[in-house]
């Protein structure tokens, strides 16, 4: 057997002669890591600081299993179905005991850890070499040459042929999964963030085509619904049986809003929106989308006193008497305006239909808007 | 040597025989011994990314067991569950299996509110743990590269936080991902076939919720996973940064081996933070889905707030005033200031510091060291400007809510925030600034005319001084002659001797007071070991 040393020095058979600790510290010695201070904690054994500190860790240990048998047990036994308020609520108890339980059979565990080793390991200071040296001069050196004769045995540099088809291929190979996934994935938008299901249909309304306002239950809205200064959030009565076909409620584009003006508001209307309101030359009835022009939030929260329509998102606020123009925040535009009218339904009452479509397009701006 | 003896030499007790069988095919005691003798400084700073590991490791564990349950499907289906408020209301499945995993599951309430809880802790430890690496300067050569691995870590940390919230389909999240969409659709030129690609075709489509599954439980976690692997890698192969302090210097790491002391101490920590997390999942009420009622996009609930990491994004877009671009017949929305080139700029920014602050201070050294903020001041105060602009964003995301428990206008708070967004910043750039130089100056007064010992002395002259402890020898003038190092300087009495680390202080409220036959012993043994040290000394001398 050949008598080769270890890094730090030390043969094999030396090391058998030593004793554990001796040849653990030739192992630190081998890898660069010096302990500067070792010392036992308690180097007088067995005696009462010892045995508290011991305890201490087991005791650690033992809240920890008996939590988590707890756990086991409230996990099993405890009710858990969710009950009517004015019935026992004894299950909101559930979910804080198990938490609660389970938290402490971690935590045990986790203390336990830290205080065997800050009580009973020993205490240690060790300095370990970093060799953080850059490479080695010749390392480099031999690195670089071996890189450089290996390019050059590809025949790369000389060989531009191959060079350039194998950038072609690789650009290729690049770019086909990129095209097969995303491309996929690619919708064409059209003019589909420009109409909204209010735009008339003869197929499913003859003859007009007008498109009556429905409340999210399909009930129809009539303007006696409405008392003055109150809102109603309203939608196209658009419902197409299949999978594909539209709904009107789901529509993220439809949620619009029916105001209902206290007697002697005026209304400001904006070009091209005057006797959009109803009835058309003294509004009373105003709708709006309620898609913010901002973010797409619904601006829903109206505040009768000071006619202002707010979006909870971030806070744009639209004067409903300027047509919903915004007066605050950060929104640019206007809420798009609906213009309505109303029709005598089947039973004689009064309905409010959609004359046309929102004249403009609802809801955040994107780059295609003019 | 015959092969009876190397047979009699061959271990005999098992888990010899395995570690003879491992190592006779992997070759590993010498790796192996390499690892269990690596040193690992302490100090309490650096336990905050171990706290973003550990929640990241609490979030496979329960995100896993939550995919048993959940149902990532935008269908519509009718509920029939547990949950009377409920019954009837068609909702998606998404939403209806995310009321199943709370209700109708035995312990699945807590395991989802865990997952929550540690999601917000999750990105929470790692932008703490950024500042800690920024203000110390641990993020300078040769550790760019793990400062670039940290960013992206964030970032995809808040991106899958997202996804990961979006998923119940719950009325908050829904519109969360209605004002993400309208931020897409705000992106100049692409904008729309963004949108229509992530949604595949109008808002909400009916692909969202399944494709954001996928990114959630597989794409990103596995991105993340492979992130902090490598994040991991890169401190093993470089060794962590520590505080000056005597005996230590830049070519060694000083602390304790990670077998057995530091990895008792490190999974302690672990179940610590898992504790934590586990009482705050039982305990502290998360994200009540139940509460909100399924996504409707004509329904939204007054006070309405994302998650923490993204309300500086909310505060941002909330402050940003109506500035609309209308060019040549097209539209450039407001919204894409604030949320696409805004935190495009602070992702820059931080991307570029460390090259930066090398090339502005002509440091081209590597570093091992950690830098004591207030000797940095220009780095500490850009870091506290950058803070506080975060912080007035952050703020301002919840200002509805700020405003409403203060009864403070509402336009006042979004005004007060844009003004405070552009006047703190630089304000606490100057203090900050101040402050460090003062901290500075403390510290030469004290290693030049010593500690404040509080006595006033009144001389012979009738002259009143007041008396000085040199921290060490003085000069004819009585000036210290101990050169500033970089670490903490004694300032008050007590704290004399304590700066070395040989010098462990037993006891946390008051010192071990031994009895005499063991202080006896523990004396000998210092003895014995300087005695070691002495005569290594000599050996190298």
């Amino acid at each position: 057997m050949s008598t080769t040393r270890s890094p730090a020095g030390v043969s094999a058979h030396e090391l058998r002669d030593m004793t554990p600790e001796q040849a653990m510290l030739a192992g630190t010695e081998a890898d660069g890591v010096h302990i500067v201070h070792r010392r036992d904690r308690f180097p007088v054994r067995g005696t009462k600081a010892e045995k508290r500190a011991e305890r201490g860790v087991a005791l650690a240990f033992l809240v920890s299993a008996l939590a988590g048998v707890g756990f086991v047990v409230a996990f099993v036994a405890l009710p858990f179905h969710w009950h009517l308020p004015g019935t026992p609520q004894t299950f909101r108890f559930y979910t804080p005991a198990l938490g609660g339980l389970l938290a402490v059979m971690l935590l045990f565990m986790g203390v336990g850890l830290v205080l065997w080793a800050k009580w009973l390991m020993p205490e240690e200071e060790v300095v370990q070499d970093r060799h953080d040296e850059p490479s080695s001069e010749e390392d480099r050196l031999m690195t670089q040459a071996t890189l450089a004769v290996g390019l050059e045995d590809t025949g790369l540099p000389r060989r531009s042929l191959i060079l350039r088809t194998l950038g072609l291929a690789g650009g290729a190979i690049a770019t086909v999964p990129l095209v097969a996934m995303v491309g996929a994935m690619i919708k064409k938008p059209g003019k589909q963030l420009e109409h909204t299901l209010f735009a008339p249909n003869t197929k499913l309304f003859p003859p007009s085509g007008r498109i009556p306002l429905v409340y999210s239950d399909w009930r129809r809205v009539s303007p006696d619904d409405l008392l003055p200064g109150s809102i109603a959030t309203v939608f196209p009565g658009v419902h197409e049986e299949g999978p594909d076909g539209k709904n009107g409620i789901t529509s993220a584009a439809s949620p619009t809003l029916v105001i209902r003006l206290r007697p002697g508001q005026q209304i400001e209307a904006r070009k091209g929106q005057a006797g959009f309101g109803w009835p058309p030359d003294a509004p009373e009835y105003l709708a709006f989308s309620k898609i913010c022009t901002h973010a797409g939030c619904p601006a829903s929260l109206y505040e009768q006193q000071t006619t202002r329509l707010l979006c909870p998102c971030h806070q744009s606020q639209f004067e409903v008497l300027k047509d919903a123009k915004p007066v605050f925040g950060p929104a640019t535009r206007s809420l798009p305006k609906l213009p309505i009218d109303v029709e005598i339904g089947s039973d004689g009452r009064q309905y409010f239909v959609a004359r046309a479509d929102f004249n403009e397009p609802i809801g955040p701006a994107f780059w295609e808007r003019s | 040597m015959s092969t009876t003896t190397r047979r009699s030499n061959g271990p005999r007790t098992p888990q010899g025989k395995a570690a003879k069988f491992f190592d006779d095919r992997l070759n590993l005691a010498g790796p192996m011994r390499k690892q269990l003798n690596k040193v690992f400084p302490d100090h309490w700073t650096f336990m905050m990314g171990e706290i973003a590991l550990y929640s990241f490791i609490v979030l496979l564990l329960t995100g896993t067991y939550l995919t048993f349950f959940f149902d990532p499907s935008s269908a519509e289906t009718v509920y029939h569950g547990r949950y009377l408020p409920m019954q009837g209301i068609p909702m998606s499945r998404a939403y209806a299996s995310t009321l199943n995993i709370s209700f109708d599951v035995r312990g699945g309430l807590i395991i989802r509110q865990i997952h929550h809880w540690a999601a917000l802790m999750f990105v929470g430890a790692m932008l703490i743990h950024m500042f800690r690496v920024f203000f110390t300067g641990a993020f300078r050569k040769p550790r760019e590269l793990n400062w670039l691995i940290g960013l992206t870590l964030i970032v995809l940390g808040i991106i899958e936080g997202f996804a990961g919230y979006t998923l119940p389909d719950d009325l908050l999240s829904g519109t969360g991902l209605r004002i993400a969409d309208a931020i897409m659709l705000s992106i100049p030129v692409i904008g729309t076939w963004v949108s229509f690609l992530v949604f595949g075709g109008t808002f909400p489509g009916d692909v969202i919720i399944e494709r954001f599954y996928i990114a959630h439980v597989l794409l990103i976690p596995a991105i993340l996973a492979a992130l902090i692997g490598a994040h991991l890698a890169l401190i093993v192969r470089q060794k962590h940064t520590e505080f000056p302090a005597p005996g230590r210097s830049e070519h060694t790491v000083s602390g304790e081996r990670v077998f057995p002391t530091y990895a008792a101490k490190a999974g302690g920590f672990f179940f610590i933070v898992a504790a934590v997390l586990a009482a705050l999942g039982g305990l502290a009420q998360i994200n009540p889905v139940w509460l909100f009622g399924p996504y409707n996009p004509a329904q939204v609930s007054s006070g309405s707030q994302p998650d923490w990491y993204m309300m500086f994004l909310d505060g941002s877009t909330r402050l940003f005033p109506s500035w609309e671009v209308r060019l040549w017949g097209h539209t450039l929305a407001p919204l894409f200031w604030p949320t696409v080139v805004l935190p495009t700029i602070l992702l820059t920014l931080a991307i570029g510091y460390p090259f930066l602050e090398a090339k502005m201070t002509r440091d081209t050294l590597p570093h091992n060291m950690l830098q004591r903020p207030r000797d940095v001041p220009v780095r500490t105060a850009l870091g506290v400007m950058a803070l506080t602009f975060y912080l007035v964003l952050f703020l301002s995301g919840g200002n509805d809510i700020i405003a409403k428990a203060f009864d403070i206008s509402l336009n006042a708070m979004t005004w007060g925030g844009r003004i405070l967004l552009l006047i703190l910043p630089p304000l606490f750039y100057i203090v900050t600034y101040r402050i460090c130089l003062g901290l500075q100056r403390h510290d030469r007064e004290v290693l030049e005319h010593g500690v404040e010992t509080g006595i006033v002395k009144v001389l012979p002259t009738g002259e009143f001084i007041e008396v000085h402890q040199p921290l060490g020898p003085v000069d004819a003038h009585g000036h210290g002659r101990l050169a500033y190092a970089g670490t903490q300087v004694p300032k008050r009495m007590n704290q004399l001797g304590a700066g070395t680390p040989l010098r462990h202080v037993r006891g946390f409220f008051y010192p071990v007071k031994e009895k005499p036959e063991i202080q006896a012993a523990l004396d000998e043994l210092e003895a014995l070991e300087v005695d070691q040290h002495d005569v290594q000394h000599q050996l190298t001398d």
